[in-house]
């Protein structure tokens, strides 16, 4: 079997993370394995680590996993979430500098082409770059 | 004298009990430069710490840093859990085969490290950072005197208001650009709400 790169979207608003999984499901369809969270462990808006260590392991390939994030806490949890994973998979996640709808359509279009975990990182950052 | 479990417990429930009673205070900080989601997330971090506070009376210092450091992590659910988190996290560290307070300056030093390293700042951007390093700064020249609690303290008094006047460049205030000149950074306040809890704790106030 060929695997592809997981993606994981990390909202504050869980209907954010979905809507924008959603998205990516239609447009790119379902040979990736995309997988989302959002709000603190309250239920409110904001990231949980627990989550996000959920999500990745939900998305996992062997290929590894690309994390698209909104803003400033899910960035940072999302960093300690990849910390905190089993050894062998921590240096298959990257945390893409990129805008979390559009980077997740691009990134999971990337995936499915078979792109591999640098080259999905790299299509989504091209859209931060100035 | 090593430090005692009694003792690291009473440091724990004075931090967690101050952050926990400044709940509104820094919730209004951070409603005027942040997104006012810090008073609630700290709240929330430290009751859970404060509900581990027998089990973290019952490990050795080290590991009770590290069990306070996953506690936030864990349950803070805004990017000062793992800011916070990575603190306790690399203090722990840092504490194994060290004693406290001999160890103070390397065990502080690492935590303040771990901060930088997991926001990416230095001092000077308006953050939590600009009231460890001032604290960090002190304790390298004013450990084993006999005035050490209130050089820490005075410092960071005077560390948290001179965050009001800077510009943020690091976290959310940093979107408000000027605007956040002015305010007082809420992750300043509490990181000076820790500090004052513990020197409170160590040697309460005439």
């Amino acid at each position: 079997m060929n695997d592809t790169v997981g993606i994981v979207i990390v909202s504050h608003s869980r209907d954010i993370a979905k809507g924008t999984a959603d998205m990516v499901r239609q447009m790119v369809g379902s040979e990736v394995k995309v997988a989302f969270c959002g709000g603190n462990p309250d239920g409110g808006l904001g990231t949980n680590v627990s989550l996000i260590i959920d999500a990745i392991n939900d998305a996992w390939s062997s290929k590894g996993v690309a994390i698209l994030v909104d803003l400033g806490g899910a960035e940072t949890n999302s960093e300690m979430a990849v910390e905190m994973l089993q050894p062998e998979r921590r240096n298959l996640v990257v945390v893409c500098n990129a805008p979390i709808v559009e980077g997740a359509v691009m990134a999971a279009t990337e995936a499915a082409g078979g792109g591999s975990l640098e080259q999905v990182r790299a299509v989504a950052e091209e859209l931060s770059a100035g | 004298m090593p430090l005692e479990p009694e003792m690291l417990k009473s440091l724990v429930r004075a931090a967690a009990e101050r952050v926990i009673a400044s709940t509104s205070e820094l919730t209004a900080l951070d409603q005027a430069i942040g997104d006012g989601d810090h008073g609630a997330n700290m709240k929330r971090g430290f009751e859970a710490v404060l509900g581990k506070l027998e089990a973290i009376g019952g490990q050795p210092p080290h590991e009770a840093l590290k069990t306070i450091g996953k506690t936030l992590v864990m349950t803070v659910g805004g990017a000062s859990g793992p800011l916070y988190g990575s603190f306790f996290l690399a203090a722990g560290e840092a504490l194994s085969g060290k004693t406290l307070p001999d160890d103070v300056v390397e065990v502080f030093g690492r935590g303040v490290g771990a901060v930088s390293a997991r926001g990416r700042s230095q001092a000077g951007e308006k953050t939590m950072l600009d009231v460890l390093v001032p604290v960090l700064e002190t304790l390298k020249w004013a450990v084993g005197q006999p005035d050490v609690i209130e050089r820490v303290r005075a410092t960071a008094s005077e560390a948290v208001q001179r965050t009001a006047p800077m510009l943020a460049t690091k976290g959310r205030a940093s979107f408000l650009g000027s605007r956040s000149v002015g305010h007082i950074d809420p992750g300043a306040r509490s990181s000076f709400l820790l500090v004052q809890a513990v020197c409170d704790t160590l040697e309460p106030r005439q």
